[in-house]
């Protein structure tokens, strides 16, 4: 990649994860989860659905709380007892495979919901910042459309500039194309390029593999909740080492999809 | 109104341009819409014309119609039913703006989540089951009767306060459930996106969950508010001067049914209004959730 994208771990880490274990019920969906990012690096997480890809982030965002273990945002604890949960979500930002977006909300009320009513940004500077958002990612004349007007790419651009409005440090990225028609999935895509050409630090769960390998400063490979090998995209994909790295690659690539 | 015809009859025509198939299809549709009105039409003539032949010419029918369907005593008892159903309009906009806030606020507590809660959750399941399994007349005679026995200062003793806050007891807990039902019916992953966002519990509810709640259960929200309207009648039990009373007050001065019609048409005159109302807004919501999903 060459471009003027900020060094990675330049200024440090910006989040830890130590031995963290989530199970639903009697099923162990996370087992032992150890994984450092640094600032302004772009993790790809890969593996088959099911390996533990989406739990691992919302746990991250706290939306499912982990059974053991520790999670660590820009140097605070954040799995420890008496956090406060609403402050450490606005450091980590989440867009999620099925968008959603307030269905009842204008594109713009969507993005300024939380600056206004949780950040207390009033609502001239609130709404300006919005548009800016909205400009940079092609969508500022969709600011008064309702969410079921738009197009699916459309609708997960504004779920990602939604997520952006709170200023997160940590953006987490969910399967975000896994539910938009092929051809508008470049569009988001390209956001995302964007986002990570301007230095944000992200955690991205993906099926798209040659995404991944243009994007990714390493690349994660989750196989029933641990992760087995991880590395530079240029090694993982070309070169893995564990057997079970190589089948799934070869089962991607059997279904052509890289 | 189900008798119009099959659902193809209240498209509107679509004839307007288009390739020659579409138009003799867009025809042969417009034909068997008009049909279809015609045998509507044609059946209820029928129907309704067997019904009058069958009343009219019944022995009975002479002693009826002096009884129920007196023009004379319906010009008499008009103007003073119609002054006492003043009453029950006054005691459903009453009743119905506070029910509407309280039964919020019962669903509210009942789905707040977390043990912490439990108490609160178990009073709202209390609550409603209390006030759902009671028969509405008797809790106004209890309250109406027994309430003002109490003599609390600053609280009203007349029957009218509390023929209304029986009403809004026994309203809200069957509004609550209304509301419950529109609240979990808003998918878990639009809390999640809010909280993900840093809004707080109480804030997601109040800006993203009760919002979307609301907005789907106003149909159901209106057929409440008809029974409502028509249970006022009951208040008559504990002794306010409303239609209905009125009308028991002139038939007994009379010895004639026919203030009892009255009463019914005043009932009907603002029922039918709100009950096409919420048939509209259903036939509207399901046309938008169609548009939506093509």
């Amino acid at each position: 990649m060459t471009d003027p994208r900020p060094a990675v771990g330049a200024s440090g880490e910006a989040l830890r994860l130590e031995d963290v274990h989530k199970s639903f019920g009697k099923l162990e969906v996370l087992r032992g989860i150890d994984l450092t990012v640094a600032e302004h690096e772009v993790i790809c997480l890969i593996g088959a659905s099911g390996s533990g890809k989406s739990t691992l982030l919302r746990c991250v965002n706290l939306l499912e709380p982990v059974d053991s273990g520790r999670i660590v945002v820009e140097g605070e604890e954040i799995t420890a007892r008496g956090v406060d949960v609403n402050a450490i979500r606005r450091q980590v930002g989440i867009v999620f495979q099925a968008f959603n977006l307030f269905p009842h909300m204008t594109v713009v009320r969507n993005v300024t919901l939380s600056p206004r009513e949780v950040l207390g940004v009033d609502k001239a500077t609130a709404e300006a910042e919005a548009i800016e958002l909205l400009e940079r990612f092609g969508l500022a004349d969709k600011r008064d459309e309702y969410p079921d007007r738009l197009s699916g790419g459309q609708q997960q651009r504004v779920a990602i500039v939604r997520a952006l409005a709170v200023k997160p440090k940590i953006m987490l990225l969910d399967e975000v194309t896994s539910a938009l028609d092929p051809e508008l999935v470049a569009e988001v895509l390209n956001v995302i390029k964007e986002l990570a050409a301007s230095g944000m630090t992200m955690m991205i769960a993906t099926h798209e593999m040659g995404f991944a390998k243009d994007i990714a400063n390493r690349i994660c490979f989750l196989d029933q909740g641990k992760i087995l090998e991880e590395g530079p995209p240029a090694r993982i994909f070309s070169d893995p080492q564990n057997p079970r790295t190589r089948e799934f690659l070869q089962r991607i690539i059997e279904a052509g999809r890289m | 109104m189900s008798g119009i015809g099959p659902p193809e009859a209240q498209l509107p025509p679509t004839g307007t341009g288009g390739n020659r198939a579409s138009r003799i299809l867009a025809w042969g549709r417009e034909t068997e819409g008009a049909r279809s009105v015609l045998v509507a039409m044609a059946s209820t003539v029928v129907f309704v014309a067997v019904v009058l032949v069958v009343v009219l010419n019944s022995s009975g029918w002479p002693l009826v119609k002096q009884a129920f369907f007196n023009g004379k005593i319906f010009k008499e008892s008009f103007a003073g039913i119609r002054t006492a159903f003043r009453v029950n309009v006054e005691m459903f906009l009453i009743a119905e703006v506070f029910i509407l806030v309280f039964a919020l606020f019962l669903a509210v507590l009942r789905s707040l989540t977390g043990p912490v809660f439990f108490p609160l959750r178990a009073l709202a399941i209390v609550y409603t089951d209390l006030f759902r399994g009671v028969p509405t007349i008797l809790v106004i005679f209890i309250l109406g009767f027994g309430a003002p026995s109490l003599a609390i200062k600053g609280v009203p003793n007349s029957p009218f306060f509390w023929g209304i806050v029986s009403l809004v007891l026994v309203y809200s807990a069957y509004v609550a459930e209304v509301y419950r039902a529109g609240i979990e019916s808003v998918h878990a992953s639009q809390v999640a996106a809010a909280r993900s966002l840093g809004l707080s519990r109480w804030q997601s509810l109040r800006f993203v969950v009760l919002p979307q709640a609301v907005r789907r259960v106003i149909p159901p929200l209106l057929n409440d508010f008809i029974g409502l309207q028509k249970d006022t009648a009951l208040v008559a039990s504990i002794g306010v001067v409303e239609s209905f009373r009125q009308a028991q007050i002139d038939s007994a001065a009379t010895f004639n049914f026919t203030p009892y019609l009255c009463t019914a048409l005043l009932f009907i005159i603002i029922t039918i209004p709100l009950a096409r109302f919420t048939d509209w807004l259903i036939a509207r919501d399901r046309r938008r959730r169609q548009a939506g999903a093509g």
